[in-house]
């Protein structure tokens, strides 16, 4: 049977051909003299309307904050502390992003690696420094395993990825939930006390890993304001290091995989191949991601913890400035700053002017509307 | 060829359609005896719940019909329904008039959220239900903005028991005390120890044929065809945007009478808590009645129910009765909702790009054969 | 009743912002009588079908010029939906049905007879419940009237091609006001006796009072069924006689002919009889959505142009595509001595081989990425080139200057309008799109280039500078180039020798000096 047309599946295409060949000439010069049309208003498009929006209203915080009382310098002390815990997470989104694969939902499973090295590592008897770096040496062998056997579940269900990721995410963590209580572990410092057995829901990193990198080379002025070098140092040398692999070879493939996936196909690039290597970098750096953010905050929340760990991190990229398709090194930081920036400063501001604590409402639709704003913007460009 | 189909490979098909229901049955059949509980306590259970949550899970089934998937923002009806409740208690109205008043007072509010989210998410085409379930986290934020500091300021809120002692906002906990259970009670039947709530089986009974009857009528025509192919019916003059839209009003709307019938269940309102679970659980238990993204009827609404209650009653005690620790069961049974959902959804990616390669294999034959003939001249 | 014909139109003028693809067309067509159009792909019938039709895409383009009289009444349509009310129906080359349903009730869709009830007077008329009884016997009568037998009550889904064919038809008929039927290439999809079938239902409806417009590339169909011809080409209406005075081998001269023989003839030619093969390629089936190879078999000289030809949806797209490794494909494929695995782009770039997609923007392009990219791409994956290594090879950095540089060479030599070559692909021009993917495949350095239909939808200016471009790429580096292209005169005026593709298969090769006329022959010998 010679299907020449079949409704399933081969009309858009057709009807895409014919369309073109009719109506390209036409219709791309008229694009063109849309977008010389308005070079203000496009510039303002490129940057963002909620962005803006953000960042005039943290704006306003810092200029707030001391007339109604916070001390300006712990605000800024405390913003970029918020920063250097999650910088690393928000960075986990960007490989995944530039391979079309999506927003990372499913950033909970390289949290879960990176609980995983964290809790070995202490229970195999690690302390100090050591501890961080035995960490980080067993979370990465897990997150590689889970994170390619994402990726290879994500290659199967190309366009469907965010909700899966989603549900991927959560069912872990529920998964990991019952094995926090089941595996054997026996260190004093992380089992309940009375049951000699289960991992507590929080565990100290005091004389373990607590602020390893932000005690290097910490600056320290008074009681409030404290820069910790250490962690921004890292963050830079990850940064640069995605940067780097960007520009590489393989990462430019990966690049334009996200971009046109049947362009990377025509030009000989295994397309399945690059997007499993970026699911499992995202993972790792989720991994990696966590492992930071426990030594700034020093301590491993375990359990229901990493549920909604995805959602800030997602709407954080995004108010950087990046879309469903895009992402760079400089919407990580932009975005991170934002975010944590806000969600620092609420609080303490609003507390001392209307004495409400709004902050919580306001982070969430902030934080939603953001993710909103972003799906139901049209992706542009791609060839699907 | 297909007729001949062996009895092994018929019964392999059926398994694999029905894996979810499968697994769950044994799920079932493995913890009831680990439970210890007696069958006529469980019964009761089972038919409570069903009571309690069958309406809500019957409002997914509209925006599956038209194609939207499973919808996560169900959970902005079950919001309006907590609002209407907060009212009615707030005015010290109880018993059935107060259930009744609350689900009048509902419906002006589900449709405004029910028409947000249904232009959302027409915004969002082909990417509804990850937009649906951020909207649902979006509204939530929403929610506690005007409940826990719109409420008692700027919205008149009188009555000590609900208010907080600040002032201002609604308490975590919201006591229905004087109607719980009166849809329930009224008309109920007591058959040996099982309790049967015949109004609120009543009430789901008339639901049910809403829906068998709203299938038949134009709109629900429309909606079918929207649901299977958006273009063809926009070229036939479907209003595509529109009929979504009302999709989507309708099952909020739904959702907020379920919602008013599940808490006059529970007897009080966890106003921060009780609407932010209940889309999962609710698309859960559909799915373990072995519905799909793309196809779902008042049996699998039925089946679910029984099923995956059954589990969440018995998982904690059989959890305990394994490893002696009660949270694993409360683990698991969280662990399998999440669970089931993953599948469901890898399932229907899965299906739709199978049978996409179907065709292009069908066709590869077709040519591949031709040439072989081609050479055997 | 007055004498006017059913259907009158009267100076049709139709340009895509300036590109001019129909001029003054003018059409008469009574009361039951079946109209025959035939035309290249290309000639401007679709287009004329949509503005009959009332298309969207006609009044977003700047309407149309001329006008169209129905009945002796002057009418114009605003949306399909007008053009059904007055009459019209139209079939289209795509099937416009809802897989999950019945035939009965696509047939009926948003048409359905309803039954009043109490919630719909309460809450309108969407709320009236469907007659299943009513639309059984309506859609019974439909197919009745079609005079081809379907099942009602079969899903869409379950259905043969066929009968979903057959369904849209029916779906037409069931409109009591369906005057004209317009029927675009409905044979394509049938087998033999399905399309027998078709053309007694034809006859039937013409003899109930219903004209057709009959679109096919099925010459003979046309002389079978239809009262009178009416051929296009370059927007133009060449010829319209009643059937019966007229032949295959007219119709066909008149489909391809150029009123003049322009640049081919006067042209030099080479003569490649003696040249060595470069490629060969034998029984290859490619499984390209509406461009099905079925058997191809050709042998490709060293250093030569050779242009594909033939109708649309008959294959020649395949061929390459099927190399290429895009789509699936079989059989075997020979370059300088080697096999060419199917299936695998890398492995035929790594051949040597490189490949302009006619689909510039889905296949072509990165269009957010910058034009350095667009051009440098390919050869940076497949050859290393634009790479610098970093600590003795542990890192392979990009190159950023020598990708300037070579962007900069291929923006000067093809003269691409560009304001850097940092600027997105998606800002350029058709034209100048189709120059970079033109140098993204220059880049390879290939021995051997496919490009498929490098001058579709770009102006004439740019067409010529890129078939230049070809010309040149093939001389001055001995390059041996196949050219895809629907448009014959346009493959006469560089290739060297043209292939005609018919029904998935070569129908034959001519040296491009040929005559329109041949190539025409050529064209619809096989038509599938």
């Amino acid at each position: 049977m010679l299907e020449k047309k079949d409704n399933n599946f081969n009309s858009p295409s057709k009807l895409n051909d014919e369309l073109k060949s009719t109506i390209t000439p036409a219709a791309a010069p008229s694009k063109l003299q849309m977008r010389e049309m308005g070079p203000l208003r496009a510039m303002a498009a490129s940057f963002g309307l909620p962005r803006l929006i953000i960042a005039s209203f943290l704006l306003l915080m810092f200029i707030v904050a001391p007339f109604v009382g916070n001390d300006f310098w712990t605000q800024i002390s405390n913003v970029i502390n918020r920063f250097s815990w999650n910088a690393i997470l928000v960075l986990a989104m960007v490989p995944m992003i530039h391979s079309g694969c999506g927003l990372n939902f499913g950033l909970p499973l390289g949290i879960i690696s990176g609980l995983l090295g964290a809790t070995l590592s202490i229970e195999l008897g690690f302390t100090g420094p050591g501890s961080f770096l035995a960490a980080i040496a067993i979370a990465t062998p897990i997150a590689i395993v889970l994170g390619g056997g994402y990726g290879w579940l994500l290659n199967r269900i190309k366009g469907g990825e965010m909700m899966i990721a989603t549900y991927v995410g959560f069912s872990s963590v529920s998964f990991m939930c019952m094995m926090w209580l089941l595996l054997p572990y026996h260190s004093p410092t992380m089992v309940w006390g009375f049951a000699g057995k289960g991992l507590r829901t929080t565990i100290s990193l005091e004389g373990f890993y607590s602020e390893v990198l932000a005690n290097f080379l910490a600056i320290r002025v008074g009681e409030n304001f404290k820069i910790p070098t250490g962690t921004l140092l890292f963050i830079a040398l990850m940064a640069f290091l995605m940067w780097a692999f960007l520009h590489t070879k393989t990462g430019t493939a990966m690049t334009a995989v996200g971009s046109n996936p049947t362009f990377a196909k025509a030009a000989g690039v295994n397309v399945d191949r690059m997007r499993l290597l970026s699911v499992v970098i995202s993972t790792w750096l989720g991994a990696l991601g966590i492992l930071v953010y426990e030594q700034g905050f020093g301590f491993i929340q375990l359990y229901n913890a990493p549920f909604y760990m995805a959602l800030p991190t997602v709407s954080a990229i995004l108010i950087g400035g990046a879309s469903v398709n895009k992402a760079s090194i400089a919407n990580v930081v932009i975005g991170t700053f934002l975010f944590q920036g806000m969600v620092t400063m609420t609080p303490t501001v609003m507390n001392s002017v209307i004495h409400m604590d709004m902050s919580e409402v306001i982070r969430v639709i902030v934080s939603q509307g953001m993710i909103l704003y972003a799906l139901t913007r049209k992706t542009e460009g791609g060839g699907r | 060829m297909q007729e001949n189909k062996s009895f092994g490979a018929k019964a392999l098909e059926f398994i694999r359609n029905n894996i979810v229901p499968i697994l769950f049955i044994i799920i079932c059949a493995f913890c009831i005896p680990l439970s210890g509980f007696t069958p006529s306590y469980l019964l009761n259970e089972i038919v409570t719940r069903m009571g309690r949550n069958i309406f809500l899970i019957l409002c997914l089934l509209i925006p599956i019909m038209a194609g939207m998937g499973l919808n996560f923002a169900m959970t902005l009806g079950a919001m309006a329904g907590e609002i209407a409740l907060i009212f009615v208690s707030d005015w010290q109205i109880w018993g059935i008039p107060g259930v009744v008043l609350a689900m009048i007072l509902q419906i002006p509010f589900s449709i405004l959220l029910g028409l947000l989210c249904g232009s959302i998410l027409n915004r969002a085409k082909g990417r509804e239900m990850i937009t649906s379930y951020i909207i649902s986290f979006f509204m939530n934020g929403l929610y506690q903005l005007v409940v826990l500091f719109m409420m008692g300021s700027i919205i008149p809120i009188k009555h000590f028991s609900v208010k907080l002692p600040r002032g201002y906002g609604i308490r975590n906990t919201v006591s229905l005390l004087n109607m719980r259970q009166c849809l329930d009670n009224l008309l109920a039947v007591n058959i040996k120890g099982v309790k049967i709530p015949v109004l609120t089986f009543l009430i789901i009974g008339v639901l049910c044929l809403f829906i068998i009857w709203f299938r038949k009528t134009k709109l629900g025509q429309d909606m079918r065809a929207v649901g299977q192919d958006m273009e063809v019916a926009r070229a036939a003059g479907i209003n595509v945007e529109h009929t979504r839209l009302i999709s989507i009003v309708i099952s909020t709307v739904m959702a907020g009478f379920g919602m008013i019938i599940y808490l006059q269940n529970m007897g009080n309102i966890a106003t921060y808590s009780s609407h932010s679970q209940i889309g999962m659980f609710c698309i859960a238990a559909l799915l373990v009645g072995g519905a799909s993204v793309d196809k779902a009827s008042i049996g699998n609404v039925f089946l679910g129910v029984i099923l995956f209650h059954t589990m969440f009653i018995v998982a904690p005690r059989a959890g305990a009765a394994i490893t002696g620790d009660s949270m694993i069961g409360e683990y698991f049974r969280v662990f399998c909702s999440y669970g089931v959902i993953t599948i469901a959804l890898v399932m229907y990616e899965t299906k739709k790009r199978r049978s996409q390669n179907r065709t292009a294999q069908e066709l590869a034959r077709a040519a591949a054969e031709e040439t072989a003939k081609e050479a055997a001249k | 009743m007055s004498n006017a014909p059913l259907l009158e139109m009267r100076n049709i003028q139709k340009d895509f912002f300036g590109n001019q693809v129909l001029t003054d067309i003018n059409l008469t067509l009574r009361e039951g009588e079946v109209l025959g159009l035939c035309g290249e792909n290309g000639a401007g019938k679709s287009t004329l079908m949509k503005i009959l039709f009332g298309m969207d895409v006609i009044r977003e383009t700047g309407g149309f010029g001329g006008e169209i009289l129905l009945n002796g009444e002057k009418v114009e349509f605003a949306t399909p939906f007008e053009a059904l009310a007055a009459g019209i129906g139209m079939v289209h080359q795509e099937f416009s049905l809802i897989p999950g349903f019945t035939a009965t009730e696509n047939i009926l869709l948003n048409r359905e007879p309803q039954k009043h009830s109490v919630l719909s007077e309460v809450f309108g008329e969407r709320l009236n419940t469907l007659n299943r009884k009513e639309m059984d016997v309506r859609s019974a009568a439909a197919i009745e009237r079609m005079g081809v037998h379907i099942d009602a009550d079969m899903t869409i889904s379950s259905m043969p091609v066929g009968h979903k064919q057959f369904t849209e038809i029916a779906r037409e008929l069931s409109k009591e006001q369906l005057k004209l039927l317009i029927l675009d290439e409905p044979t394509a999809v049938l087998t033999e006796k399905e399309a027998e079938a078709l053309l007694e239902s034809i006859r039937n409806m013409s003899k109930r009072g219903i004209a057709i417009i009959f679109i096919t590339h099925r010459l003979h169909e046309i002389l079978a069924v239809c009262n009178k011809v009416v051929v296009m080409r370059d927007g133009r209406v060449v010829q319209d006689v009643p059937a019966a005075e007229t032949s295959v081998s007219e119709i066909t001269r008149n489909m391809v002919g150029r009123s003049v023989e322009t640049g081919g003839n006067t042209r030099e030619v080479r003569d490649v009889s003696g040249l060595r093969t470069m490629m060969s390629i034998r029984k290859l089936w490619v499984d390209m959505p509406s461009e099905l190879v079925r058997g191809v078999d050709l042998d490709i000289k060293e250093g030569e142009i050779l242009g594909i030809g033939g109708l649309a949806g008959q294959g020649k797209l395949g061929i390459p595509n099927g190399i290429m490794g895009m789509y699936e494909a079989g059989g075997t494929v020979i370059l300088d001595g080697e096999e060419i695995p199917l299936g695998h782009p890398r492995k035929c770039l790594d051949a040597s081989m490189a490949f302009v997609s006619e689909d510039r923007r889905g296949v072509g392009l990165l269009l957010d990425e910058s034009l350095e990219w667009n051009v440098s791409f390919a050869a940076m994956q497949i050859q290393n080139k634009y790479l610098k290594k970093l600590f003795g090879g542990l890192f392979t950095w990009r190159n950023e200057r020598a990708i300037r540089e070579v962007t900069e060479k291929y923006v000067d030599e093809l003269a691409i309008k560009c304001t850097s070559t940092k600027q997105k692909a998606k800002e350029l021009s058709g034209g100048n799109q189709q120059k970079i993917c033109l140098a993204k495949a220059f880049a390879l350095e290939p021995k051997f280039l496919f490009a498929s239909e490098p001058t579709r939808g770009i102006d004439v200016g740019a067409k010529a500078l890129v078939l230049e471009a070809l010309r040149k790429f093939n001389r001055e580096s001995g390059v041996t180039v196949v050219m895809i292209s629907s448009e014959l005169e346009e493959l006469r005026s560089i290739c060297d020798r043209i292939a005609i593709v018919s029904g998935g298969r070569i129908s034959g090769i001519l040296p491009a000096t040929a005559s329109s006329e041949e190539f025409g022959m050529l064209m619809v010998s096989q038509v599938v």
